[in-house]
């Protein structure tokens, strides 16, 4: 769905409007520092200690971007320290313990991530806070272990720990879920599906849905290729507008396609959307991002204007 | 040597493992390569990882359950298909292994189990390998297709009978069910005091029902080692063939190779190497021309046509630089690359699209 570029033009699309931004990474393993020019293809992983991914964007060129990871087993042991309890930490993970403890209490793992993410945020380390959550099936889990949580640990500091996440979660002026799509036929249901499961289970408010990749319309893709080269005054080589023509033809099938498919995720899920382009340059790099921060900057523009009017989104 | 194709695979082998990320088309890629199979003569059954009820829909089935379907209008040989369901899986591996009913029923019962099939990483994909052993081992299917959960990380997919083993056999287990064992006497208190750390962060109740599980476990960690030594050997047997599934996305296109390197040394070689969702290439043209082209005819509908002609050479030139590194890893095995499809898969004929594609 291209989840981390789509959480990377959000992070930019803050720093653009001078809002500092946080990205917060859950897998240990991330593209985005190659988004942002840092990093080799080889080396280009987060760590625990937030790194600075752009400097001062923003009227002011105050925003900063950083980012960071924030593991399972990094948020225990820092739990741990910070708790006085420093002396089994370490064992705990490399012993293997934790995989006992997590079993014994499922979400036990998502809801360190989401507790330190909360202790970040009301830390106040930036303006907002970008979570790269787990991949679809698994975002549900991830965000409904505070409540699975409640259930099955009643006292002690998980306890809090759930209830504070739950509280986070359940406010919407302090936490959104932005869900990321494609224009396509089964990305599509799976996120009328992921979108009502999270309202019911969840109680989480959801932000407007991303529909990432979007072919950008040409005018002129119906012309004939040979009509069009005699009125412009230019020779095509032999087989050249067969060619065009093939092109073009893809591209309106596709654009056609994505159309019905944007169009059906309207009629089935009543949230506004923000579309971005499909960029061809497969390559993310700074100048990308800002492309695609940019159409994000505009879909807001777009979106608070119709909000203003009042009319149906 | 004799490198096999696709298709020789297809044919020959008695179980292919279909890898890869997640939405790369690997459900769909596993039912085309079984339908193959059939229609090559052979019974052949599917195992998906999860209900995939498009591709339920596609085949003509009500749905996936954890039986094989026979699936109408392929042959001359046999399709079928079904879903991995994790956790009956599981019980049905206690089952195997349980001393007698009332072990089996005390571990049923005990809630920390009925955590492990969700909770516990790497089980999901355990237990596919599990199904896959069970289907080659107790059933007369000729090939046995299996689609693995999107695996991010490749470690989980080839450690997870060894992790669950370990898991199993875990020493906190050891420790707390075995208090009095001399070897152990003298690590005791130290133990004790971690326990009870332990269960003051996660609560008392949590770590009562770990213990109960493992009490209840008791004797079976050999049984289950061993079975899962064999499903791995079966995994890096030559009659098993390991097929890559990607995007020629530059994120997906590094997992894989990542997923690639793994395989390789755990010692599962990947026979080939499917590449989904390509863009097409119109032709031979530089996009970087092209561009130019277009920018000189800025504001014609020749010029549009350029542009189009222009993004689509990119974006195809693209996706091959991306493919190189991988190609290269896995070869000599084969990359087979299957095009943007029109419209999404709907029925068999839409199967048989992206069979064309695949054996073209």
């Amino acid at each position: 769905m291209g989840k981390t570029v789509v959480t990377a033009a959000l992070a930019r699309a803050a720093s653009m409007v001078g809002r500092s931004a946080l990205v917060v990474e859950v897998e240990g393993k991330s593209g985005l520092p190659r988004m942002f020019g840092q990093g080799t293809p080889d080396q280009s992983g987060l760590s625990y200690d937030e790194q600075l991914l752009r400097r001062g964007g923003g009227p002011d060129a105050s925003a900063d971007i950083t980012a960071r990871t924030i593991t399972p087993d990094g948020a225990l042991l820092e739990y741990l320290e910070d708790h006085g309890l420093s002396r089994i930490s370490k064992r705990l993970v490399t012993s293997g313990a934790l995989d006992v403890v997590a079993t014994a209490a499922p979400g036990i793992r998502d809801i360190l991530v989401l507790g330190k993410v909360k202790q970040l945020q009301r830390a106040g380390v930036a303006d907002v806070i970008v979570l790269d959550t787990p991949a679809a099936g698994h975002a549900i889990t991830f965000l409904r272990s505070a409540k699975g949580l409640l259930d099955a640990v009643k006292v002690g500091p998980i306890n809090t720990q759930a209830r504070d996440v739950l509280e986070l979660l359940e406010d919407h002026e302090r936490c959104q879920v932005i869900l990321v799509t494609l224009p396509e036929e089964t990305p599509v249901n799976e996120l009328v599906e992921t979108a009502f499961s999270l309202e019911d289970q969840v109680g989480v408010g959801l932000g407007p849905v991303v529909v990432n990749g979007i072919y950008a319309d040409l005018d002129g893709l119906d012309a004939d290729p040979t009509a069009a080269a005699e009125q412009a005054g230019v020779t095509l080589r032999d087989g050249e507008a067969e060619i065009l023509a093939e092109a073009a033809d893809f591209r309106r099938h596709r654009i056609d396609l994505q159309v019905e498919q944007v169009q059906r995720l309207s009629d089935r899920l009543p949230l506004p959307q923000v579309r971005l382009p499909f960029l061809f340059e497969s390559e993310i790099g700074p100048d990308e991002v800002d492309v695609l921060a940019r159409a994000v900057l505009d879909a807001i523009e777009v979106l608070d204007a119709e909000v203003q009017l009042g009319s149906p989104t | 040597m004799n490198v096999p194709d696709l298709d020789e695979l297809v044919r020959d082998r008695r179980i292919i493992v279909c890898g890869g990320s997640g939405g790369v088309g690997k459900t769909t890629t596993a039912a085309v390569l079984a339908m193959r199979a059939a229609e090559a003569g052979r019974r052949a059954v599917v195992v998906t990882i999860d209900p995939a009820k498009r591709l339920a829909d596609a085949l003509g089935l009500d749905g996936l359950t954890d039986a094989p379907s026979q699936v109408d209008g392929t042959g001359p040989g046999e399709l079928w298909a079904m879903m991995l369901d994790t956790k009956s899986t599981f019980d049905a591996l206690v089952a195997k292994h349980a001393a007698d009913d009332a072990q089996l029923q005390r571990i049923l019962g005990n809630r920390f189990y009925k955590n492990i099939s969700g909770a516990l990483s790497g089980t999901q994909e355990y237990m596919a390998m599990e199904k896959l052993y069970e289907l080659a081992e107790e059933t007369d299917f000729d090939l046995i297709v299996v689609d693995t959960p999107p695996t991010r990380n490749a470690l989980d997919f080839l450690d997870a009978p060894a992790r669950l083993s370990r898991f199993l056999d875990h020493r906190l287990y050891r420790l707390l069910t075995a208090p009095n064992r001399g070897v152990f006497r003298a690590v005791n208190v130290a133990t004790q005091t971690f326990v009870r750390t332990v269960a003051r962060v996660v609560g008392a109740d949590v770590i009562d029902d770990a213990v109960a599980f493992f009490q209840a476990f008791d004797g079976m960690e050999e049984g289950f080692k061993r079975r899962a030594t064999r499903v791995q050997e079966r995994l890096r047997d030559d009659d098993t063939a390991f097929v890559l599934v990607a995007s020629p996305r530059r994120d997906t296109i590094a997992e894989a190779t990542f997923f690639a390197e793994k395989l390789t040394e755990g010692g599962i070689p990947v026979r080939s190497l499917i590449v989904n969702r390509m863009h097409p290439r119109f032709d031979d043209g530089l996009a970087e021309a092209t561009h130019q082209r277009a920018d000189s005819l800025e504001g014609t509908d020749i010029g549009s046509l350029y542009r189009n002609l222009a993004d689509f050479q990119l974006a195809a030139s693209r996706e091959e630089e991306n493919l190189a590194g991988l190609a290269d890893k896995v070869a000599p095995a084969p990359v087979v690359r299957v095009p943007f499809l029109r419209s999404d898969v709907h029925d068999l004929d839409g199967l048989r699209l992206i069979e064309a594609e695949l054996f073209a």
